[in-house]
């Protein structure tokens, strides 16, 4: 099945585009995709919270056929 | 009023908001950009935001507010794109019957906008650039 992916701020910098459509396996949770997308760096791992359809998610939240998926970095908003 | 934009924020449209006959106290608070961070001079910021879902978590963050402060009323505008020094960032105003409570409310509104409203902050120096995360990201405010 197949997800769209949203990238914001360091993680789109990292990605270098902001956003995509990725193939997942039925029953895979928000935080395996992006473990799977980002392994852990020489720079270590960005920590993220998770979003699915614009809600927050824990990271062991399944995903679904056609899900709009946000890694969400640490905020720096106000 | 909840809600993003790319150019300067309008102060008085956002406490117009929420002034009404009831209210005997209007608080407008501002977050502006400074022109040091960590003995770096800033010059300007650049703000991203996850337009709908901050959107989003603004109005819900209003109604909380609102829930907890009976009478109080909630507006709310965020800047993205970039943003200079001495300009607002985002304005957050708070009516409530008397001043004890707004003064709580708009403390408990930025507070929880830092932790829960998907922008992202890049501070942008002569010689670089970083993205900045806030304290609030980590412990979030206690609803």
């Amino acid at each position: 099945m197949q997800v769209k992916v949203r990238y914001f701020a360091a993680l789109r910098e990292r990605a270098g585009k902001s956003e995509d459509l990725v193939e997942v396996e039925p029953g895979t949770t928000v935080g395996g995709l992006f473990v799977d997308m980002f392994p852990p760096s020489s720079e270590g791992a960005m920590p993220a919270m998770f979003a699915v359809n614009q809600v927050y998610v824990d990271a062991d939240h399944p995903l679904k056929q056609s899900d709009e998926v946000a890694f969400i970095p640490p905020l720096g908003g106000g | 009023m909840f809600g993003l934009t790319d150019t300067v924020i309008d102060l008085d449209r956002v406490s117009d908001a929420v002034r009404r006959a009831e209210a005997g106290a209007v608080i407008t608070f501002e977050g502006v950009t400074r022109n040091h961070h960590d003995g770096k001079g800033v010059v300007h910021l650049e703000y991203e935001a996850y337009s709908g879902m901050a959107e989003a978590e603004m109005k819900a963050i209003g109604a909380r507010t609102e829930a907890k402060w009976p009478g109080a009323r909630v507006a709310m505008v965020h800047r993205i794109g970039v943003v200079g020094v001495g300009e607002a960032s985002v304005v957050i105003a708070v009516s409530a019957p008397h001043r004890d409570e707004a003064y709580a409310a708009s403390r408990f509104a930025i507070d929880a906008l830092k932790a829960k409203v998907p922008v992202w902050k890049k501070e942008v120096y002569a010689d670089g650039s970083a993205w900045k995360a806030n304290a609030e990201a980590i412990d979030e405010p206690s609803t």
